[in-house]
């Protein structure tokens, strides 16, 4: 077992050598001198120069690189140009909103997922089976940030149950920011709800019809005992890493719906970076966001050794 | 036995699609939805870029199906114009996607050594988001049409050398390749005739679901106004436009997103009917 989760940790270690490169290499394509565009059109040659210094841009590529995996194992993610401060703080600034966003939406998508696709296949070939495959495709269909301007039109500007956009200001109560959230969070979890459905409902699928699930009938055990201890208990596994996977796609989703409710989170940071030409965030954000997703793929893999003892390396 | 193998005929391509409910709404959505966008000039009733300041935000009627826009142009008109750039960007991404992914994990599959590193490589660029990777890309290379493109299948490619891959390491351990490797046929012409070729369905029913995600995270990008520019009508970027309308004139935004939902909806049935179709363990007339 210690074998097997050096072996994993090694794996991901290797992977994230390859991200932070991709990452390097991402940046470094741009065309034109990354400085230049950073300043536009009025900066003068001097100060092209400076920033070309301050970036490290001025020096051969292998220093660059060396360099860069030098202050990323310090911690260093470097400094935003247009908000001049680090931007490891830039993005803990921004943290709060995405991280709660990400959370609820998650939970609203596993909360409609689970019940609804342990019912559709417990339902198997029923009306309500066929029903939820096609709304699964078809809210797999929705784009997120269309959903959150729809659902702004409908409970924001017309019922006006929840506020249209932001998150309250600075000095707003913690209730008065999480208000802010619910729409933007629907939007977000009832797209995401699509996919896990369909895996809750193939895994249920898959060990209903197990020896275990029928001996446990025999044995005269209520339907919901059946289903729930034994059924979904056993199915767990492939639910368990579709909503971990899930979690760190919303990450991505969240970009676009931070924009839509104008939420001050890391996607809105991102989106502000690529129209201001910011490389540093733009980079640290890359990395941090697909570190999250590296990091969540290992923890799927640890919670598998304690959840099924089955799995046994 | 021979009577018998006579009195078989194989089904017929329509039949086979017939049978598919699936499968056949979505390709009907799908040819509805590509005819109007090709034959836009002859459907649309006013130009897509005709400005009327005296009808602008006009609500949807019998003279505006779908209403006006700020500038009083006609949103049904637009919406059908739209679909042409939309569907050509999920195309040509989907395309671009294939063409690396198919090398890459074609190359993966079948040379050992190049394995360890194509795994590696598609691994970490499976961990970007699908729409951050996209911006970062277009951020790197520039906003324009041809960089939303490339920079989708960038984000895409990885998926289909994944599956190409594995269906590689399978195909070439098999009889066949084998017996074509013995009779000296050279390594390029047994990945391209005798692999690539039993490859076709996975890549078909892959790409096709590329095709949707693509579409959304196109969408995306010109929505957030890192795609193509704001003043090019496609789905994404008519929606960003309504968005300061909301509350005021809803169907700016409804009738694009409509369009978006529909087309993506089609290619996912397409998609789930294709791998019904060409998974010869899901056939049920065989």
């Amino acid at each position: 077992m210690v074998r097997f989760v050096l072996q994993r940790f090694l794996g991901m270690l290797s992977v994230m050598f390859v991200v932070v490169t991709i990452v390097f290499v991402i940046v470094r394509v741009a065309p034109g001198d990354p400085a230049a565009v950073m300043l536009g059109p009025d900066a003068t040659p001097a100060d092209i120069e400076a920033l070309r210094t301050r970036l490290g841009i001025d020096r051969p590529l292998v220093m660059q690189y060396v360099f860069f995996l030098g202050q990323l194992l310090r911690g260093d993610l470097g400094q935003s140009i247009f908000l001049d401060m680090p931007v490891a703080s830039a993005l803990l600034d921004r943290a709060e909103p995405t991280f709660f966003l990400t959370l609820f939406s998650i939970l609203i998508a596993a909360g409609i997922a689970l019940p609804v696709g342990i019912m559709a296949a417990y339902r198997r070939g029923t009306f309500f089976d066929q029903s939820v495959t096609t709304l699964t495709m078809l809210a797999a269909s929705i784009p997120s940030f269309w959903l959150g301007l729809i659902l702004i039109q409908v409970f924001a500007v017309r019922l006006g149950w929840f506020p249209v956009a932001g998150y309250g200001g600075p000095d707003a109560s913690l209730m008065t920011r999480l208000s802010h959230l619910v729409l933007p969070a629907v939007a977000l979890g009832v797209v995401s709800s699509a996919l896990i459905t369909r895996f809750t409902r193939a895994s249920m699928l898959d060990v209903l019809n197990d020896d275990y699930v029928r001996t446990a009938r025999s044995k005269g055990m209520s339907e919901f005992r059946v289903v729930l201890r034994h059924a979904f208990k056993n199915a767990l596994i492939p639910v368990l890493t579709v909503i971990g996977l899930t979690a760190a796609l919303l990450i991505s989703g969240a970009v676009v719906t931070e924009t839509v409710f104008s939420l001050p989170g890391v996607g809105n940071l991102v989106v502000s970076a690529v129209l201001r030409r910011d490389y540093p965030v733009i980079q640290g954000a890359l990395l941090v966001i697909a570190a999250i997703y590296v990091l969540i793929n290992f923890g799927i893999d640890m919670l598998y050794l304690m959840i099924d003892p089955r799995v046994r390396y | 036995m021979a009577a018998a193998s006579d009195a078989y005929a194989p089904p017929r391509l329509l039949t086979l699609i017939l049978q598919r409910k699936t499968l056949a709404v979505g390709l009907l959505i799908l040819a509805v939805v590509t005819l109007l966008a090709v034959l836009a000039p002859l459907v649309a009733p006013y130009s897509p870029s005709k400005l009327s300041i005296v009808n602008r935000l006009k609500p949807p009627g019998a003279e505006w199906f779908f209403g006006t826009d700020e500038f009083g142009r006609d949103i049904f008109s637009r919406t059908i114009y739209a679909g042409q750039l939309s569907l050509l960007v999920g195309a040509a991404a989907t395309a671009f996607a294939c063409v690396v992914g198919i090398a890459l994990g074609i190359v993966a599959g079948f040379f050992r050594k190049a394995d360890a590193l194509v795994s590696r490589v598609v691994d970490a660029m499976m961990a970007f988001p699908d729409i951050l990777l996209a911006i970062a890309l277009v951020a790197a290379l520039g906003p324009s049409l041809a960089t939303v493109i490339v920079a989708l299948g960038i984000v895409y490619a990885p998926r289909l050398a994944r599956i190409v891959r594995a269906s590689t390491l399978v195909i070439r351990e098999l009889p066949y390749v084998e017996a074509a490797r013995a009779l000296g046929v050279p390594t390029w012409r047994i990945m391209t005739r005798h692999v690539l070729r039993n490859l076709v369905s996975p890549i078909l029913v892959q790409a096709t679901f590329i095709f949707a995600y693509a579409m959304l995270a196109e969408a995306g990008l010109s929505f957030l106004g890192v795609g193509v520019s704001p003043e090019i009508p496609t789905w994404g970027t008519m929606i960003a436009s309504g968005r300061q309308y909301v509350g005021q004139a809803d169907w700016m935004t409804v009738f694009p997103g409509i369009a978006i939902v529909l087309t993506v909806l089609s290619l996912q049935l397409v998609g789930d009917g294709l791998r019904d179709l060409l998974d010869p363990r899901l056939r049920k007339d065989l």
